[in-house]
């Protein structure tokens, strides 16, 4: 009963979403308040409805009710409760049920939030997205629908991929998602400044705070699912160029590319059609994102067998929503108010060089990840982009854009002093050049690791020098006071700023790791970098649906004893299928790595690394998710809207 | 500086940026993408060579060797044509004969295919694209059919994405 209830609530959440769709454009036309008072209870409604076919699937999840088919395919009576939980979102249903809710999160956030925008624009905003959750909505129901029930109930379910099977599936898919839907929000705000056809600078206030929040989780996200895929996946690498992580990557670029352009347009009004331009790309790139992971199409180890129908279903929404969104901005963009040109050498003229190098990789990614697809459907060759295509086209923009990230954000507005902005990087750069010079002396080639690790140290005192000059700019008798005054969006820019050098350190390090692969037994010894390593023991354990070959090995440094880490070969019955489990030790900011292969005989295949530094990529991501959040608690963001709800509610005029 | 100047600085600097990233995609796109054979199209089209290769089939089964100095060999068919592999390190761990594989990696004069990664099918409802697509052109497996060797239990819809591999 609990599972119909479930999808009747989401047919529910189709039918309001299809009221938003069309009454506060209504509203909208004919200057209607009444009708524009319509979008904010039935988006919470819509919010309501939608959770509740989220909490219905999930209890069939956990109670294990082996009569849905999504049930039987993805779950198994013996799996642990917390991947009885987070198997609701590892399959393609569920997933796109959680797209779905969070898409109602965002919109019942600006219903109840965001009290002092304009009515009109709200209800925009609000009817923009509902357009969005009704072509998901009706995706789901019509070939996705995980409440289909089977007549004859097996005892027992097929399990959860076992790679899924781990606290990664808690936290990275909602991550991503908060970041990928988040970016429906700026899209929703940007169609609809299309539409009421005004943009100013109070727009690009009230349409920050989402960009940020969308760009925080979209970081987190992308560095929580490499952090997975590195510890779960036992190569060792973190990221791999595959499309399904190009396909976050290129939101995630435009995303920043438009947190910047909106600063530009707040501060200065100017670059508005850009921004819009950025709102709509940063979303149709999820779309795309969306598209590649769930229709198939692309040949990734991500990518299942599928069914033809749901990809074709999705290129529809795609084409739909990038098609029609283009389209109003080509007939609606040309009559926005230009705002004025403004001098090179300025903070805004360095952010337009920040989105000129930001929009240029991320479309390099594009090309070298939608390439193989439309070269096979053209002449029918089948070819692979790999990581060297990426290396050598995304190096080249982004190093130029790490030189130049700290001197442009020592720019004044309207008219910088280039001279001036060099002399302020002094510090920065005899720190970068000092930390390259003692990386090359101590840990030696290749020469671009101790080039990027200069460069990253560079980044980082860049940016934190930067703060510290505006804190003591008349001696340090007013630190204090102008720490306390200074507001958090500098502190928020600094620190964001220093996590992109920190995650750049991380990268940069690993040149100067080490790799063994090697076959052992027990008492053997391996060296690996400064360490060696010595296979204690070779031991069979049960866990809870596995089993597994477990291999203690003592980690010594000149001869005393680090550390002793256990990695696993696990073989889960169920489904027939075997997955490593790394054993990983953190010692400084490096990590000993170590994973094995199933044991044949008393033999073992095993892989050593020694990583140094390497924690700091993910560091680097937190650091600048932190970042993020401080700018986002910024005064200016939340009195900024308090202020305007003094205002009266009613319509304000369009024009 | 003039408004005339101001703008022809943007435009400028947004072609070469644009430039710049358009001459070294394509620079980049001749010398890295590697192409995808099944092995019977690579029986007739034989590369030089040296030259980098993927080739995806099934893994023959009884082709499987360990030499003991940590080289594995093992033969790709599509079962008409089959191509011999030679590969050091560690295989994925689903990695079996009769399973679908990715290897790529370059021929020695010798006909041996070296092959530096290895790429397994990740559950046992998944097979590569590329290997379904190059058996269906055998004529070997056909739409709706179950994929053939290990028959996966129905053809039920797909899994979670997020099975990464391959360095």
């Amino acid at each position: 009963m609990i599972v119909e209830t479930g999808h009747f609530a989401l047919v529910l959440a189709l039918a309001l979403a299809c009221v938003n769709a069309v009454v506060p454009l209504i509203g909208h036309v004919t200057r209607d308040g009444r009708l524009l008072a319509v979008a904010q209870p039935v988006a919470v409604a819509g919010f309501g409805f939608t959770l509740a076919a989220f909490a219905a699937l999930t209890y069939a999840h956990v109670t294990s009710d082996f009569s849905l088919v999504n049930v039987i395919e993805n779950s198994a009576s013996t799996k642990p409760l917390i991947y009885k939980i987070t198997g609701v979102w590892g399959n393609h249903e569920g997933s796109m049920l959680l797209w779905v809710l969070i898409l109602a999160v965002f919109a019942a956030a600006v219903a109840v939030a965001s009290r002092g925008m304009p009515a009109d624009l709200r209800a925009l905003v609000l009817c923009v997205q509902s357009w969005i959750a009704a072509a998901f909505l009706l995706f789901i129901l019509l070939t996705s629908d995980p409440f289909t029930r089977i007549l004859a109930p097996p005892i027992e379910g097929q399990d959860l991929n076992p790679l899924l099977q781990d606290p990664g599936l808690a936290i990275h898919p909602p991550l991503l998602y908060l970041g990928y839907v988040g970016f429906s929000m700026t899209f929703s705000f940007a169609a609809a400044a299309l539409i009421a056809g005004r943009v100013d600078a109070a727009w690009a206030r009230f349409v920050r705070p989402w960009v940020l929040i969308a760009w925080v989780f979209l970081t987190l996200g992308i560095a929580m699912g490499s952090y997975w895929a590195y510890y779960t996946l036992g190569w060792g690498g973190f990221w791999f160029w595959d499309p399904v992580e190009n396909a976050s990557l290129m939101p995630w670029l435009a995303g920043t590319a438009l947190l910047h352009s909106a600063v530009v347009m707040e501060k200065r009004e100017a670059l508005k059609v850009w921004t819009i331009f950025l709102a709509i790309l940063a979303f149709s790139l999820s779309l795309v994102g969306t598209f590649l992971v769930r229709s198939g199409v692309l040949t990734s180890v991500h990518a299942f067998a599928n069914d033809p129908r749901r990809g074709f279903f999705i290129l529809v929404i795609l084409v739909a929503f990038i098609g029609g969104s283009l389209a109003l901005f080509a007939w609606r963009g040309g009559s926005l108010r230009q705002g004025g040109l403004f001098a090179p050498v300025s903070r805004e003229g360095a952010l337009v060089v920040n989105n000129l190098l930001l929009t240029a990789a991320c479309a390099t990614v594009f090309t070298g990840t939608l390439y193989p697809l439309a070269l096979e459907a053209i002449t029918g060759a089948k070819i692979s982009v790999g990581a060297p295509f990426f290396n050598s086209t995304f190096l080249p923009l982004a190093v130029p854009l790490f030189v130049l990230m700290p001197i442009g954000s020592t720019l004044a507005w309207k008219r910088g002093d280039l001279l001036g902005a060099a002399q302020r990087m002094v510090v920065a750069l005899l720190a970068g050049l000092a930390a390259c010079l003692a990386f090359a002396a101590i840990e030696g080639a290749p020469a671009q690791s101790y080039a990027l690790a200069g460069l990253a140290v560079f980044v980082i005192v860049g940016s934190l020098a930067d703060l510290a000059r505006r804190l003591g700019m008349d001696g340090l008798a007013g630190a204090w006071g102008r720490a306390v005054h200074l507001p958090r969006s500098a502190y928020g820019t600094a620190i964001a700023h220093a996590g992109v050098g920190i995650t750049l350190l991380g990268l940069a390090a690993t040149g100067w790791g080490h790799e063994n692969i090697l076959t052992m037994k027990a008492g053997d010894v391996a060296r690996i970098g400064p360490f060696t390593a010595q296979v204690e023991a070779i031991a069979q354990e049960k866990g809870p649906n596995y089993t597994a070959a477990v291999a203690r090995t003592v980690l010594r440094r000149d001869g005393r004893v680090v550390a002793t880490v256990e990695p696993q070969s696990r073989f889960y019955p169920v489904r027939k299928m075997a997955r490593a489990e790394a054993g990983i030790v953190t010692i400084g900011l490096g990590q000993f790595y170590e994973s094995i292969a199933a044991p044949i005989g008393d033999h073992l295949d095993v892989r050593l690394f020694w990583k140094p530094l390497v924690t700091l990529i993910w560091i680097g991501a937190l650091v600048m998710g932190l970042g993020g959040a401080l700018s986002l608690s910024d005064r200016r963001l939340r009195f900024g809207i308090a202020a305007r709800s003094r205002r009266p509610p009613a319509a304000v005029p369009a024009e | 500086m003039t408004r005339k100047k101001k703008r022809l600085t943007m435009i400028g600097l947004a072609l070469a940026v644009f430039g710049g990233a358009v001459g070294v995609s394509l620079y980049a796109l001749r010398d890295t993408i590697v192409f995808f054979y099944g092995p019977s199209e690579y029986a007739a089209k034989a590369p030089p060579p040296g030259t980098r290769l993927r080739i995806g089939g099934l893994v023959e089964a009884g082709s499987f060797k360990r030499q003991g100095d940590g080289r594995v060999l093992f033969a790709v068919t599509d079962t008409v044509h089959d191509i011999r592999v030679t590969y050091t390190g560690l295989l994925p761990d689903l990695f079996r004969e009769g399973q679908g594989a990715v290897v790529e990696g370059t021929v020695e004069p010798d006909g041996l295919f070296r092959a530096d990664s290895v790429l397994a099918k990740h559950d046992e409802r998944y097979m590569p694209k590329e290997v379904a697509d190059s058996l269906k052109k055998q004529g070997v497996w056909r739409d709706g059919d179950a994929p053939p060797p290990a028959a996966p239990p129905a053809a039920l819809p797909d899994g979670e994405k997020h099975a990464s591999a391959a360095p």
